[in-house]
């Protein structure tokens, strides 16, 4: 094979969403065996090694994102089919989520505002731009929500997508070590501080320790995506108060 | 066939909160509408068809895989994550963490002061 033979093969590649598609599934998996190999360790995350594999390559082939995405736009898009999904495991725990309603709520509307607030309060703290804080602020919000707030409040969207991840993944790693260390053990309180702090991803790694974590997660997610939503742009107004710039 | 009609069912729905959070401009995502459309459909059903069920776990054993995506988009963003790394990266991870462990807390304690411990005697989680 020439080298002209091949450069046509790149540029018919490259336009395609087939190698976008094909890396990301071959990455995840090449990262999930090796998230099994070290006996589910939450350090390798798949999500994590899956993530810089990809990168190292799109840098190292000098391909751009966008050319990437319209390979990974096809597995992006199935976030909302499986946000749907949740609605099987959360009837699954529907008695329970009864008896359980009002600590849920509570803690929900605590975990939204701390989310929201304290990452706004740190970055401004620490020196962050306005627009970081604002992209920070939606953070643990599920991405399609969190974007939407981000650009309400005077973030950057696509910014926030990114954080949202990094949120999610840093959730998914410390989670279960935070909860030994703080000695909370039932699974519902675990679960309900998984879905709130690191949404989706968060609660991937809830369904890896228990179906019933797993589902409390889902559903503090969903239920954060609508508080998150509903609070933040007031607690932002509320923090330009309190701590103006 | 099972299968197919699951996600199809998944999609509908899906498709029908995009509609009515469009129709009714709130602020709340299409999928997160058609998740509480869906669990009230069956919550009504009283059972969870075979077909929901297959696709929605076949959906949500690998989760992790569908934000595979959005995170290699922090390429698009090094400048910026670069010129502001300090502030992003501390008040992310502390943020999360406060959040996780104030969350989880707040649970528990509310749990335990909240709900008796008689009701159906499950009532504190896996202690």
């Amino acid at each position: 094979m020439n080298d002209a033979a091949l450069t046509d093969i790149w540029v018919y590649l490259s336009a395609s969403p087939l190698l976008g598609l094909t890396i990301t599934l071959v990455a995840y998996g090449l990262a999930y065996r090796l998230y099994l190999r070290t006996d589910a360790s939450p350090l390798a995350n798949p999500v994590v090694t899956s993530v810089a594999m990809l990168i190292g390559l799109l840098l190292l082939t000098g391909t751009s994102y966008n050319d990437y995405f319209e390979g990974g736009q096809f597995v992006h898009f199935l976030l909302g089919p499986a946000t749907v999904a949740l609605a099987v495991p959360l009837y699954q725990q529907f008695s329970k989520l009864r008896q359980l309603w009002l600590p849920v709520t509570i803690s929900l509307f605590c975990g939204v505002v701390i989310a929201a607030g304290s990452s706004i309060a740190l970055a401004r703290l620490l020196g962050g731009s306005l627009e970081i804080q604002m992209s920070l602020a939606p953070k643990s919000a599920t991405a399609p929500v969190a974007m939407g707030i981000s650009e309400k409040i005077g973030g950057l969207p696509s910014l926030t997508a990114v954080l949202v991840v990094v949120t999610g993944i840093t959730g998914a790693v410390l989670g279960t070590k935070l909860f030994e260390w703080i000695r909370v053990r039932d699974d519902t309180a675990k679960g309900i501080a998984m879905g709130v702090a690191a949404h989706g991803i968060g609660t991937a790694r809830a369904f890896q320790v228990s179906s019933q974590m797993g589902a409390f997660s889902g559903l503090a997610m969903a239920l954060s995506a609508f508080a998150t939503a509903l609070l933040v742009p007031w607690l932002v107004d509320l923090i330009e108060s309190l701590l103006p710039v | 066939m099972q299968f197919l009609n699951g996600i199809t069912l998944l999609l509908v729905y899906q498709l029908i909160g995009e509609v009515t959070v469009r129709l009714a401009g709130v602020p709340i995502p299409g999928p997160v509408l058609g998740m509480v459309m869906l669990f009230i459909t069956l919550w009504i059903r009283g059972q969870t068809p075979e077909s929901v069920e297959q696709a929605s776990s076949a959906l949500l054993s690998h989760l992790s895989l569908l934000f595979v995506p959005a995170g290699v988009g922090m390429m698009a963003h090094f400048n910026r994550i670069a010129d502001e790394w300090i502030p992003i990266a501390l008040s992310l991870l502390l943020s999360t963490v406060i959040t996780m462990v104030a969350t989880a807390l707040i649970m528990q304690l509310t749990t335990r002061w909240l709900v008796k411990p008689g009701a159906g005697g499950e009532g504190r989680g896996n202690e």
